[in-house]
Protein backbone atom coordinates (compact mmCIF):
# COMPACT_ATOMS: atom_id res chain seq x y z
CA UNK A 1 0.00 0.00 0.00
CA UNK A 2 0.97 3.28 -0.96
CA UNK A 3 2.28 5.09 2.23
CA UNK A 4 0.66 6.61 4.69
CA UNK A 5 3.43 8.88 5.45
CA UNK A 6 3.07 10.82 2.10
CA UNK A 7 -0.92 11.12 3.61
CA UNK A 8 0.72 12.54 6.76
CA UNK A 9 2.66 15.07 4.10
CA UNK A 10 -0.73 16.13 2.42
CA UNK A 11 -1.80 16.49 6.25
CA UNK A 12 1.11 18.74 6.78
CA UNK A 13 1.06 20.66 3.93
CA UNK A 14 -2.47 21.28 3.91
CA UNK A 15 -2.75 22.77 7.35
CA UNK A 16 -0.60 25.75 6.55
CA UNK A 17 -3.17 26.39 4.24
CA UNK A 18 -6.33 27.91 5.47
CA UNK A 19 -9.19 25.32 5.06
CA UNK A 20 -11.77 26.54 2.47
CA UNK A 21 -15.33 26.40 4.03
CA UNK A 22 -18.06 24.95 1.85
CA UNK A 23 -19.85 27.52 0.08
CA UNK A 24 -16.88 30.09 0.25
CA UNK A 25 -15.60 29.06 -2.91
CA UNK A 26 -16.40 32.07 -6.00
CA UNK A 27 -17.29 29.24 -8.60
CA UNK A 28 -19.07 26.07 -8.33
CA UNK A 29 -18.46 23.77 -11.10
CA UNK A 30 -21.88 21.04 -10.28
CA UNK A 31 -21.89 17.76 -11.97
CA UNK A 32 -25.05 15.34 -12.47
CA UNK A 33 -23.99 11.77 -10.83
CA UNK A 34 -27.64 9.97 -10.87
CA UNK A 35 -28.26 7.02 -12.98
CA UNK A 36 -29.01 9.23 -16.08
CA UNK A 37 -25.77 11.41 -15.83
CA UNK A 38 -23.44 7.92 -14.75
CA UNK A 39 -24.82 5.91 -17.74
CA UNK A 40 -24.62 9.26 -20.34
CA UNK A 41 -21.03 9.68 -18.99
CA UNK A 42 -20.54 12.24 -16.53
CA UNK A 43 -17.82 9.76 -14.41
CA UNK A 44 -14.77 11.01 -16.19
CA UNK A 45 -16.51 14.14 -16.72
CA UNK A 46 -16.22 14.74 -13.24
CA UNK A 47 -12.63 13.41 -12.72
CA UNK A 48 -11.67 15.70 -15.60
CA UNK A 49 -13.07 18.96 -13.74
CA UNK A 50 -11.76 17.84 -10.19
CA UNK A 51 -8.00 17.09 -11.73
CA UNK A 52 -8.26 20.24 -13.88
CA UNK A 53 -8.83 22.06 -11.37
CA UNK A 54 -6.11 20.86 -8.91
CA UNK A 55 -4.11 21.13 -11.96
CA UNK A 56 -4.31 24.97 -12.37
CA UNK A 57 -4.10 25.53 -8.49
CA UNK A 58 -7.95 26.89 -8.62
CA UNK A 59 -8.85 24.94 -5.53
CA UNK A 60 -9.57 27.75 -3.08
CA UNK A 61 -11.66 29.78 -5.54
CA UNK A 62 -13.70 26.94 -7.66
CA UNK A 63 -15.75 24.43 -5.61
CA UNK A 64 -16.50 21.01 -7.78
CA UNK A 65 -20.09 19.39 -6.08
CA UNK A 66 -22.09 16.77 -7.40
CA UNK A 67 -25.92 16.44 -7.98
CA UNK A 68 -28.76 13.93 -8.80
CA UNK A 69 -31.05 13.82 -11.28
CA UNK A 70 -32.61 17.21 -12.74
CA UNK A 71 -35.10 15.59 -14.60
CA UNK A 72 -33.69 16.57 -18.33
CA UNK A 73 -31.54 13.33 -18.79
CA UNK A 74 -31.79 13.52 -22.23
CA UNK A 75 -29.34 16.36 -22.11
CA UNK A 76 -26.91 14.38 -19.58
CA UNK A 77 -24.06 15.03 -18.45
CA UNK A 78 -25.09 18.02 -17.28
CA UNK A 79 -22.74 20.27 -15.75
CA UNK A 80 -24.04 23.63 -13.71
CA UNK A 81 -21.16 26.66 -13.23
CA UNK A 82 -22.97 28.71 -10.69
CA UNK A 83 -20.95 32.16 -9.97
CA UNK A 84 -23.29 34.55 -7.37
CA UNK A 85 -26.54 34.82 -8.62
CA UNK A 86 -26.21 33.46 -12.07
CA UNK A 87 -25.89 29.70 -13.09
CA UNK A 88 -25.08 28.55 -16.91
CA UNK A 89 -25.97 25.01 -17.72
CA UNK A 90 -23.64 23.12 -20.03
CA UNK A 91 -25.33 19.81 -21.76
CA UNK A 92 -24.23 16.91 -23.31
CA UNK A 93 -20.58 17.72 -22.03
CA UNK A 94 -17.60 15.33 -22.28
CA UNK A 95 -14.44 15.49 -20.99
CA UNK A 96 -12.72 17.60 -23.95
CA UNK A 97 -15.67 20.03 -23.54
CA UNK A 98 -14.52 20.07 -19.69
CA UNK A 99 -11.31 21.15 -19.90
CA UNK A 100 -12.61 24.20 -22.00
CA UNK A 101 -14.90 24.98 -19.77
CA UNK A 102 -12.96 25.67 -17.17
CA UNK A 103 -10.21 26.99 -19.58
CA UNK A 104 -12.78 29.34 -21.26
CA UNK A 105 -15.33 29.89 -18.65
CA UNK A 106 -13.86 29.08 -14.88
CA UNK A 107 -10.54 31.09 -15.62
CA UNK A 108 -11.48 33.08 -18.67
CA UNK A 109 -14.78 34.28 -17.61
CA UNK A 110 -16.31 33.79 -21.01
CA UNK A 111 -19.48 30.97 -20.73
CA UNK A 112 -19.15 28.64 -24.44
CA UNK A 113 -22.81 29.29 -25.24
CA UNK A 114 -22.88 27.18 -28.13
CA UNK A 115 -22.33 24.40 -25.13
CA UNK A 116 -25.24 25.69 -22.94
CA UNK A 117 -28.79 24.22 -23.13
CA UNK A 118 -30.41 27.31 -23.98
CA UNK A 119 -27.90 26.56 -27.50
CA UNK A 120 -29.18 22.77 -26.93
CA UNK A 121 -32.64 23.33 -27.43
CA UNK A 122 -32.63 25.75 -30.33
CA UNK B 1 -24.21 0.98 -18.26
CA UNK B 2 -20.82 0.03 -20.11
CA UNK B 3 -18.69 -0.63 -17.40
CA UNK B 4 -19.99 -2.38 -13.86
CA UNK B 5 -18.11 -0.30 -11.89
CA UNK B 6 -20.82 2.57 -13.43
CA UNK B 7 -23.66 0.55 -11.48
CA UNK B 8 -21.38 0.29 -8.27
CA UNK B 9 -21.13 4.14 -8.93
CA UNK B 10 -24.96 4.33 -9.05
CA UNK B 11 -26.03 2.13 -6.39
CA UNK B 12 -23.16 3.40 -3.64
CA UNK B 13 -25.38 6.83 -4.40
CA UNK B 14 -28.40 5.02 -2.97
CA UNK B 15 -26.39 4.14 0.58
CA UNK B 16 -25.59 7.48 0.69
CA UNK B 17 -28.80 8.84 0.20
CA UNK B 18 -29.86 6.34 2.59
CA UNK B 19 -27.89 8.58 5.26
CA UNK B 20 -24.94 5.73 5.14
CA UNK B 21 -21.95 7.02 7.76
CA UNK B 22 -20.13 3.68 6.58
CA UNK B 23 -20.59 1.90 2.84
CA UNK B 24 -18.47 -1.08 2.22
CA UNK B 25 -17.99 -2.25 -1.61
CA UNK B 26 -16.70 -5.71 -1.74
CA UNK B 27 -15.41 -7.71 -5.13
CA UNK B 28 -14.70 -10.94 -5.13
CA UNK B 29 -13.37 -12.43 -7.99
CA UNK B 30 -12.63 -16.16 -9.53
CA UNK B 31 -11.25 -16.71 -13.07
CA UNK B 32 -14.98 -17.40 -14.00
CA UNK B 33 -17.50 -15.64 -11.62
CA UNK B 34 -17.72 -11.67 -9.65
CA UNK B 35 -19.60 -11.39 -6.87
CA UNK B 36 -20.29 -7.96 -5.91
CA UNK B 37 -21.60 -6.77 -2.53
CA UNK B 38 -22.94 -2.88 -1.47
CA UNK B 39 -23.02 -2.98 1.92
CA UNK B 40 -24.17 0.07 4.19
CA UNK B 41 -25.55 1.16 7.66
CA UNK B 42 -27.90 3.31 6.11
CA UNK B 43 -31.75 3.76 7.08
CA UNK B 44 -32.97 0.42 5.14
CA UNK B 45 -35.90 -0.13 3.52
CA UNK B 46 -39.76 -1.38 4.82
CA UNK B 47 -40.72 -4.94 3.53
CA UNK B 48 -43.03 -3.56 1.07
CA UNK B 49 -40.57 -1.16 -0.25
CA UNK B 50 -38.03 -3.65 -0.68
CA UNK B 51 -40.67 -5.96 -2.45
CA UNK B 52 -41.02 -3.40 -5.35
CA UNK B 53 -37.18 -2.17 -4.94
CA UNK B 54 -35.88 -3.54 -8.77
CA UNK B 55 -39.12 -2.46 -10.28
CA UNK B 56 -38.24 0.51 -12.38
CA UNK B 57 -41.52 2.33 -11.35
CA UNK B 58 -40.10 2.61 -7.62
CA UNK B 59 -38.29 5.26 -6.43
CA UNK B 60 -37.30 7.52 -3.49
CA UNK B 61 -36.88 10.32 -5.93
CA UNK B 62 -39.45 13.20 -5.57
CA UNK B 63 -38.71 14.66 -8.73
CA UNK B 64 -40.78 12.24 -11.04
CA UNK B 65 -41.71 8.46 -10.03
CA UNK B 66 -39.27 6.25 -11.90
CA UNK B 67 -35.69 4.76 -11.24
CA UNK B 68 -33.67 2.59 -13.17
CA UNK B 69 -30.33 2.10 -10.56
CA UNK B 70 -31.50 -1.78 -9.18
CA UNK B 71 -33.22 -2.40 -11.89
CA UNK B 72 -29.71 -1.91 -14.06
CA UNK B 73 -27.95 -3.65 -11.85
CA UNK B 74 -30.09 -6.84 -11.93
CA UNK B 75 -30.50 -6.98 -15.61
CA UNK B 76 -26.82 -6.78 -16.02
CA UNK B 77 -26.64 -9.73 -13.12
CA UNK B 78 -28.80 -12.05 -14.59
CA UNK B 79 -28.38 -11.92 -18.52
CA UNK B 80 -25.20 -13.66 -16.98
CA UNK B 81 -27.21 -16.21 -15.82
CA UNK B 82 -26.76 -14.75 -12.34
CA UNK B 83 -28.73 -12.68 -9.75
CA UNK B 84 -29.25 -10.11 -7.77
CA UNK B 85 -30.48 -9.89 -4.10
CA UNK B 86 -31.44 -7.57 -1.50
CA UNK B 87 -31.77 -7.63 2.32
CA UNK B 88 -32.93 -4.48 4.29
CA UNK B 89 -33.45 -3.75 8.01
CA UNK B 90 -35.49 -0.51 8.91
CA UNK B 91 -33.97 2.40 10.63
CA UNK B 92 -37.28 2.01 12.36
CA UNK B 93 -37.87 -1.21 13.60
CA UNK B 94 -33.84 -2.40 14.22
CA UNK B 95 -32.67 1.29 15.54
CA UNK B 96 -29.55 -0.36 16.35
CA UNK B 97 -28.68 -2.63 13.56
CA UNK B 98 -29.79 -1.19 10.37
CA UNK B 99 -28.94 -0.71 6.88
CA UNK B 100 -28.86 -2.19 3.31
CA UNK B 101 -27.12 -5.14 1.52
CA UNK B 102 -27.22 -5.57 -2.14
CA UNK B 103 -25.58 -8.66 -3.68
CA UNK B 104 -25.05 -9.25 -7.28
CA UNK B 105 -23.42 -12.42 -8.86
CA UNK B 106 -22.43 -12.42 -12.45
CA UNK B 107 -20.67 -15.26 -14.74
CA UNK B 108 -17.83 -13.88 -16.44
CA UNK B 109 -17.63 -15.89 -19.22
CA UNK B 110 -21.04 -15.53 -20.42
CA UNK B 111 -20.92 -13.29 -23.73
CA UNK B 112 -23.51 -10.77 -22.46
CA UNK B 113 -20.84 -10.04 -18.85
CA UNK B 114 -20.37 -6.16 -18.60
CA UNK B 115 -16.68 -5.41 -17.60
CA UNK B 116 -16.24 -4.31 -14.96
CA UNK B 117 -14.19 -0.91 -15.95
CA UNK B 118 -12.32 1.70 -14.10
CA UNK B 119 -13.23 0.98 -10.32
CA UNK B 120 -10.85 3.02 -9.30
CA UNK B 121 -12.87 6.27 -10.69
CA UNK B 122 -15.47 4.95 -8.77
CA UNK B 123 -13.92 5.19 -5.83
CA UNK B 124 -12.29 8.39 -6.08
CA UNK B 125 -15.68 9.74 -7.54
CA UNK B 126 -17.92 8.73 -4.49
CA UNK B 127 -15.36 9.94 -1.95
CA UNK B 128 -15.30 13.46 -3.89
CA UNK B 129 -18.97 13.67 -3.59
CA UNK B 130 -19.11 12.27 -0.18
CA UNK B 131 -16.09 13.56 2.06
CA UNK B 132 -18.17 12.75 5.07
CA UNK B 133 -18.82 9.18 4.47
CA UNK B 134 -16.68 6.30 5.16
CA UNK B 135 -15.93 3.75 2.15
CA UNK B 136 -14.47 0.43 2.69
CA UNK B 137 -13.43 -1.31 -0.53
CA UNK B 138 -12.38 -4.75 -0.99
CA UNK B 139 -11.65 -6.23 -4.26
CA UNK B 140 -10.13 -9.80 -4.41
CA UNK B 141 -9.08 -11.31 -6.88
CA UNK B 142 -7.21 -14.84 -7.59
CA UNK B 143 -3.47 -14.12 -5.80
CA UNK B 144 -4.41 -10.37 -5.20
CA UNK B 145 -5.76 -8.00 -2.98
CA UNK B 146 -6.66 -4.36 -3.00
CA UNK B 147 -8.41 -2.41 -0.45
CA UNK B 148 -8.82 0.98 1.10
CA UNK B 149 -10.35 1.88 4.08
CA UNK B 150 -11.17 6.01 4.78
CA UNK B 151 -11.39 5.45 8.31
CA UNK B 152 -7.70 5.29 8.21
CA UNK B 153 -6.99 8.11 6.15
CA UNK B 154 -9.28 9.76 8.26
CA UNK B 155 -7.25 8.79 11.29
CA UNK B 156 -4.13 9.92 9.51
CA UNK B 157 -5.78 13.26 7.70
CA UNK B 158 -7.34 14.93 10.96
CA UNK B 159 -9.68 17.58 9.61
CA UNK B 160 -8.10 17.85 6.21
CA UNK B 161 -11.09 17.04 3.91
CA UNK B 162 -11.03 13.25 2.08
CA UNK B 163 -12.07 15.35 -1.16
CA UNK B 164 -9.12 17.81 -1.02
CA UNK B 165 -7.14 17.14 -4.59
CA UNK B 166 -4.47 15.89 -3.45
CA UNK B 167 -6.02 13.84 -0.97
CA UNK B 168 -7.80 11.88 -4.32
CA UNK B 169 -4.89 11.95 -5.82
CA UNK B 170 -3.65 10.17 -3.30
CA UNK B 171 -6.20 7.68 -3.64
CA UNK B 172 -6.14 7.18 -7.16
CA UNK B 173 -2.37 6.34 -6.87
CA UNK B 174 -2.85 4.31 -4.25
CA UNK B 175 -5.55 1.74 -5.57
CA UNK B 176 -3.34 1.97 -9.16
CA UNK B 177 -0.26 0.90 -7.10
CA UNK B 178 -2.32 -2.27 -5.66
CA UNK B 179 -3.70 -3.41 -9.05
CA UNK B 180 -0.34 -3.07 -10.61
CA UNK B 181 1.47 -4.99 -7.79
CA UNK B 182 2.35 -8.40 -7.66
Amino acid sequence: MKSLEELKAIRERMQNKVILREGSAEKRIVVGMATCGIAAGARPVLNTFVEEIAKRNLTGTVEVGQTGCIGMCRFEPIVEVFEGDSRVTYVHVDPAKAKEIVEKHIVGGEPIVEYTVGAAEK
Amino acid sequence: MKELSLNILDIAQNSIHAEASLVTIRLTETETTLKLEIIDDGKGMSAAFLERVTDPFSTTRTTRKVGMGLPLLKLAAEQTGGYLSISSRERALHPEDHGTEVTAFFHKDHLDFTPLGDVISTVVSLVQGSPDVDFCFLHLLPGKRVELDTRELREVLGDIPLSSPEVLVWIRDTLEEQYSGE
